[in-house]
């Protein structure tokens, strides 16, 4: 049971039996990524990941594409829909030129994000230009304006659903600061209003628009030529935004992978710190373990789902019993017993508000303090100010869970039965040790650069799995050591001196001499065990089919001899012998 | 079980200079016990209590002496009377001698135990050692003490003892109380020892492990920093969440007459297809697990999951070392672990050290990754921080602590308070008052933290403990409350707060405190207080009402185009009290004119705004009157003209009269604000 009444260090999904019911409705996100196909963004290149020159449009795309693989694990019950504009073949629901639609099957427009959707978008690029097309949707002497029509088809997919119940957006991904730039006056000025207009439109229904643009290395990317005005940026947001928004896809990433997460508070609580003098705060759960959804127990034969209903039953009589029962703990030979309020009340020992105790400096605060990710709380109530420049840590306060005495445990204090003093290190093996920590030191390393292996490799598995192909695509480990980087003679020689004023010569017979000495009991068990499997003729046994005559203790004797594993039932430990006898 | 079982000696001094801790002693070890009648059913214990008027042990009927020291209880396993016993502890009359009481209870484990049980035999000893112990016949005390502790480890015991100084003995003498300490501390050169000072009562209350947790490794093996260079090393968790016990339900379906009922109750899981009309239990071996991908639900067999899922090898590998300050302290993720060399290993205990103190001298930690178990399913990355030991008998060691997965961290964007407009900075005043309270409720004055980790019980357990005492004897007892030792805990100290009054004052000064109109609908209903203008509270701005912090443009008339604004501003001017009011009239009048020449398509949406920011406006400023005169108007005028869209909008978002409970100077109950539209409605207006 939790020891957390006021659930201050609570995440607001915690509750995964209720998401699946309530998530659906109250906080979705419905989101259009408008990605800009004009021939520009085909031809303009930057300097990809590994170096290599990468078209813009090939950085928007996978950019979506990576959101779009998040989202379907962490968001999965948002929905999505991926527009392109500046196209040669047209395909949405007013049927406007140079508006493409991008679906598959089996999925509405705007719709939660499938297998088929991610694996699909993942190989556009190869069919783009035979199936989508690019070609430049503003042209002198044309009425035709795509980013309008983009806006208009974009704001149309989002007429789903009630702004109350969710958030909606559209991300627009280009490269071309000046859309109208190629127009003459009247036309130029004609299109940018109407456009504007467009996008205003939207925007008071609710809908917010984000710019993702593309700089080309030669010229930045300029907002105020046009931008500015559409997503209304003015003053110091338009010169933060700039620097923010860079040529690399790195950066890319990190800036949509920001952006999509809408900001959700755990709870509101109040801060007091003295009688009469509180502050009201939002808490955050910015750190929280990211595990693999919730098991949906399924029936192997229509693969339908579950349901899994409790039920409690009396152990002495049988009969269910319906409403909630009284808990107990057995106690100087009785059971003593607890109404579920009486828990409740004992767990009840302040208000539900922050207090201020006082304050402590830094050094009191031990690295063993931790208990549970921390909290981050920021004053509520503000109004919300998005400001576009990369943030690397959010102002506030970050909420620690302290340990009670109860909690920290004292197992170093164990083990010095001896008299003398423990080993210190001297001076010269601290240097040498320093000297090799140099070599293996990571000068910008942050905290979180690693994705979860396990969990990368669950969503391959079931990505796999969902678009049924036969191979699972391998996943990367991320915290796999540097082993080629381990053995460069700059660490070898810093290793084997540390290793050399530490261990002396004798390193490796150390190590066989502790195996030697953890072993002895183990030894003579093996040495009587090793006899013993003489005893028997096992092959003749086996060819006999007798080994299941023999007890679990003589079968182990064998497997122990030959280094096998003992574990398992009896028919298991046979099998395993005839395997190992190659029979 | 049995091999574990502990006993454990209580020395407790109840001499006259110990009465004003003796309650908090009681209810630490009757915790104790109660603690071990669930935890550890089997383990022993004895209660020796030393500064009684008279005397009652082994020793001092056989060999004479050992005065004043009684045995309470004879090494017995524990029971509920022992409970009864340690709350009950007699109150002594003459300073005690804590080293008799030591030789004591060494007698009595020695005369029951022999030489067996090595290490599993404790003594534990409290009291306040202000008073001088009896010279020996022969020999200095210290050379008395040296024998006893060598005597004590060879017996293979161990004592704790818990010294309770600070304001408990401030008249006492301080030679006498560094001799003491001197004397304890030998027993730690000698033999397994942990001393530990406490000056409050509520750091005594943790002082003692009340329940012991045997140590379990999480990971023998070695730490690899590099392929050549590997160091053996032993895992063990430093802190872990002491939960709350877990309850068993209980049934009362049983007749009382069943004096066998066991009234536990099963809990059992059926599982059933959802399809409503077969509502039939599917079997367990008809199961199959799914994952959801997506709107998808994967279904994948165990077996299929055992063979494609992610399985690294056990192990911990460096992955590199960096700089401490790149880790950030909010980063931690779980409880924390404990690395140490192999115990025995002297070698590996010294490549510890050398790097634990390298890693010191150059502020660097590493960064590993670590496999605990064969076959298990997750890697854990996270950092180690060197822990250089200040006790020479224990070794060097780290301290581990688990990192955040890049899918663990959801980067939510935060304005930054240096961004806030100048009228939400905190100005200088407001700063020093603020740094004058960080000062001033200093709990770690002069290295004598308060609330130490260490020393700090959990008050929830330590309230479920007492409450499951008393319902042991009464089960119908209340909830007791919060102890008042406690109360430190989770109050501030009312001491601290009371000497340092003048900086809450001039804090009070400096924050104009606000009801936050907005927060009050809220379904929460908490009284909030708002802090208006700015803050400079280390937490950073709060809440700014947006009223308060409109651009200092001064605003003169309310215009056309943004009237809402504009009186935000003009209330906001806060030079002339005339402001306000020229304000709320000025609205008034506009909201009037807008109902008359209702503005485009949307009607009556820029009435009602207007509406609800003099709302706002006037329960700010407690000014219901112009307000209230305003809705009576509003509705005269929509039953005369018969329109029925604009009550119902102002009802549909709550802008009814400001009631009595909103400002005081209103004479309009909630009840009569509520019904204040729905009053109209029968009048039909067709």
């Amino acid at each position: 049971m939790d020891l957390d009444p006021e659930d201050v260090f609570k995440d607001e999904e915690d509750d995964l039996d209720n998401e699946f019911y309530h998530q659906s409705e109250s906080s979705k996100e419905y989101v259009v990524y408008l990605v800009d196909a004009s021939p520009k963004m085909f031809n303009t290149t930057c300097a990809g990941n590994d170096q290599k020159d990468e078209t813009h449009f090939h950085t928007a795309v996978s950019c979506v594409a990576g959101s779009l693989k998040t989202q379907i694990i962490s968001r999965s019950y948002d929905e999505v829909a991926i527009c392109f504009f500046n196209t040669r073949e047209k395909k949405n629901l007013q049927d406007l030129n140079g508006v493409f639609v991008f679906n598959v099957a089996e999925r509405e427009h705007l719709d939660r994000p499938t297998a088929r959707l991610i694996k699909e978008f993942d190989c556009i690029e190869e069919s783009f230009m035979r199936e989508i097309g690019s070609q430049y949707g503003i042209v002198p002497g044309s009425r035709e304006n795509s980013l309008y029509n983009a806006l208009w088809v974009a704001q149309a997919l989002l007429r789903k659903g009630s702004i109350k119940t969710a958030d909606k957006r559209i991300l627009l991904f280009t490269n071309e600061d000046d859309p109208f730039g190629s127009l003459q006056d009247a036309a130029k000025k004609d299109m940018t209003r109407t456009t504007l207009q467009r996008a205003k439109d939207a925007q008071d229904l609710g809908i917010s628009i984000e710019l993702l643009p593309l700089s080309r290395p030669d010229s930045e990317f300029n907002v105020s030529t046009f931008y500015a005005d559409l997503i209304g940026l003015d003053g110091e947001d338009l010169a933060q935004f700039m620097p923010s928004a860079s040529q690399k896809l790195e950066d890319m990433k990190d800036q949509l992978r920001k952006r999509m997460f809408t900001k959700r508070v755990v709870r509101r609580i109040e801060f007091q710190i003295a009688n009469g003098l509180s502050i009201e705060l939002n808490t955050y759960a910015l750190i929280r373990p990211t595990v693999p959804g919730a098991i949906t127990w399924l029936d192997s034969v229509t693969n339908h789902p579950l349901k899994t209903e409790r039920s409690l039953i009396c152990e002495d009589t049988g009969a269910l019993i319906q409403e909630p029962p009284k808990l107990f703990q057995p106690y100087r030979n009785e059971n003593v017993k607890f109404l579920p309020e009486e828990i409740a009340e004992i767990k009840r020992i302040s208000p539900g508000k922050l207090r201020l105790l006082g304050f402590k400096p830094l050094s009191c605060l031990k690295d063993y303090y931790n208990l549970r990710p921390s909290t981050f709380v920021y004053p509520s109530d503000q109004d919300e100010i998005t400001s576009a420049g990369a943030q690397m840590e959010p102002p506030g306060m970050h909420m620690i869970y302290l340990p009670y005495a109860d909690d920290i445990r004292d197992d170093e204090e164990i083990f010095p039965d001896t008299e003398e003093d423990a080993p210190r290190a001297d001076e010269d093996q601290i240097q040498k040790a320093a000297a090799l920590i140099k070599r293996i030191y990571v000068k910008d390393f942050s905290a979180f650069q690693f994705a979860n292996p396990a969990l990368q490799r669950h969503y391959a598995v079931l990505q796999a799995l969902a678009l049924a192909e036969d191979d699972i695509p391998e996943t990367i480990d991320e915290t796999a050591s540097d082993e080629e980087g381990l053995t460069r003679p700059a660490v070898v020689r810093a290793a084997e001196a540390f290793k050399h004023s530490v261990y002396g010569d004798s390193y490796d017979e150390e190590s066989d001499m502790g195996k030697e000495k953890m072993s002895e009991a183990s030894r003579k068990r093996k040495a009587i065990a090793e006899n013993a499997a003489k005893d028997y003729d096992w092959g003749n046994l086996a060819d006999k089919g007798q080994l299941k005559n023999l007890t679990v203790g003589d079968l182990k004797v064998y497997l122990n001899a030959h280094n096998l594993p003992v574990s398992g039932k009896k028919e298991a430990l046979i099998s395993r012998i005839l395997t190992h006898m190659g029979k | 079980m049995a091999r574990n079982k502990e006993k454990l000696v209580l020395l407790l001094d109840v001499g006259p200079s110990m009465h004003g801790v003796l309650s908090e002693v009681e209810k630490l070890c009757s915790m104790l016990v109660e603690k071990k009648l669930i935890f550890s059913k089997y383990d022993e214990l004895g209660v020796v209590v030393f500064g009684t008027e008279e005397s009652n042990n082994d020793l001092t009927t056989e060999v004479g002496g050992y005065q004043n020291i009684t045995v309470l209880q004879d090494i017995k396993v524990v029971d509920g009377d022992l409970v009864d016993t340690l709350q009950k502890l007699p109150r002594g009359t003459v300073d005690g001698d804590f080293l008799d009481a030591i030789v004591v209870g060494m007698d009595m484990l020695i005369k029951k135990y022999k030489d067996l049980h090595k290490g599993k035999k404790r003594l534990c000893l409290i009291t306040n050692a202000i008073h001088p112990i009896k010279d020996p016949f022969e020999g200095s005390k210290e050379d008395q003490v040296m024998t006893i502790a060598e005597q004590m480890a060879a017996q293979g015991m161990k004592i704790e003892s818990i010294v309770v100084r600070g304001r408990f003995s401030r008249d006492a003498n301080k030679g006498v109380m560094d001799e003491n300490d001197h004397l304890l501390s030998i027993f730690s050169k000698k033999t397994h020892t942990r001393t530990v000072y406490v000056d409050t009562p509520t750091s005594l209350l943790g002082a003692l492990k009340t329940r012991r947790v045997t140590p379990v490794t999480v990971f023998r093996g070695h730490l690899e920093l590099s392929p050549q260079m590997k160091i053996k090393v032993w895992v063990y968790k430093k802190t872990q969440e002491e939960k709350f016990p877990t309850l068993k339900k209980y049934s009362e379906k049983a007749p009382a007459s069943n004096k066998l009922a066991t009234h536990q109750v099963k809990v059992s899981y059926e599982y059933k297809s959802v399809d409503g009309y077969s509502n039939s239990v599917i079997p367990p071996e008809q199961r199959i697990k799914g994952y959801r991908y997506g709107p998808q639900v994967v279904p994948i067999s165990t077996a299929e999951w055992d063979a494609v899922k992610f399985k690294p090898e056990k192990g911990i590998k460096v992955l590199g070392f960096t700089d401490a300050s790149k880790i950030k302290r909010h980063c931690y993720m779980k409880d924390v672990y404990l690395f140490i060399a192999e115990p025995g290993n002297t070698r590996a205990t010294l490549a510890v050290s050398a790097i634990a103190r390298a890693m010191k001298e150059m502020n660097a930690v590493a960064i590993l990754r670590c496999v605990w178990r064969q076959g298990q399913q997750n890697v854990v990355v996270g950092v180690l921080t060197p822990n250089i030991s200040q006790n020479d008998k224990i070794p060097d060691s780290f301290y581990f602590n688990v990192l955040p997965f890049a899918e663990d961290v959801r980067e939510y964007q935060f304005p930054s308070f240096n961004s806030f407009p100048a009228s939400w900075q905190p100005n200088d005043q407001q700063q020093k008052a603020a740094d004058e309270l960080v000062q001033m409720l200093d709990l770690a004055p002069s290295g004598k933290e308060a609330l130490l980790p260490e020393f700090t019980p959990n008050p929830v357990l330590e309230r479920f403990y007492r409450h499951l005492e008393l319902k042991a004897k009464q089960p119908d007892a209340a909830v007791p409350p919060l102890d008042e030792t406690l109360k430190k805990i989770i109050e501030p100290d009312p001491e601290l707060v009371a000497e340092n009054k003048s900086v809450f004052d001039a804090l009070h000064r400096h924050f104009e405190l606000k009801q936050n109109p907005k927060l009050k609908k809220s379904s929460r209903q908490w009284y909030q207080e708002k802090q208006s203008g700015s803050n400079a509270h280390v937490s950073g701005g709060q809440a700014v009402n947006s009223i308060e912090n409109q651009p200092p443009v001064k605003i003169e008339k309310i215009g056309d185009l943004t009237p809402v604004q504009d009186f935000e501003a003009m209330m906001s001017q806060r030079d002339n009290p005339e402001w306000v009011e020229k304000a709320i009239k000025e609205l008034r009048e506009k909201i009037l004119a807008l109902l008359i020449h209702p503005d485009g398509e949307d009607k009556y949406q820029k009435a009602v705004e207007c509406v609800a920011a003099l709302r706002k406006g006037c329960i700010i400023e407690q000014e219901p009157g112009p307000y209230n005169d305003l809705m009576h108007r509003i509705r005269q005028y929509c039953e005369e003209k018969g329109i029925k869209s604009l009550p119902q909008l102002l009802a549909s978002r709550d802008l009814t009269l400001i009631s009595k409970s909103e400002a005081e100077d209103s004479n309009v109950t909630a009840e009569e604000a509520r019904s204040f539209f729905v009053k109209m409605e029968p009048k039909p207006d067709v």
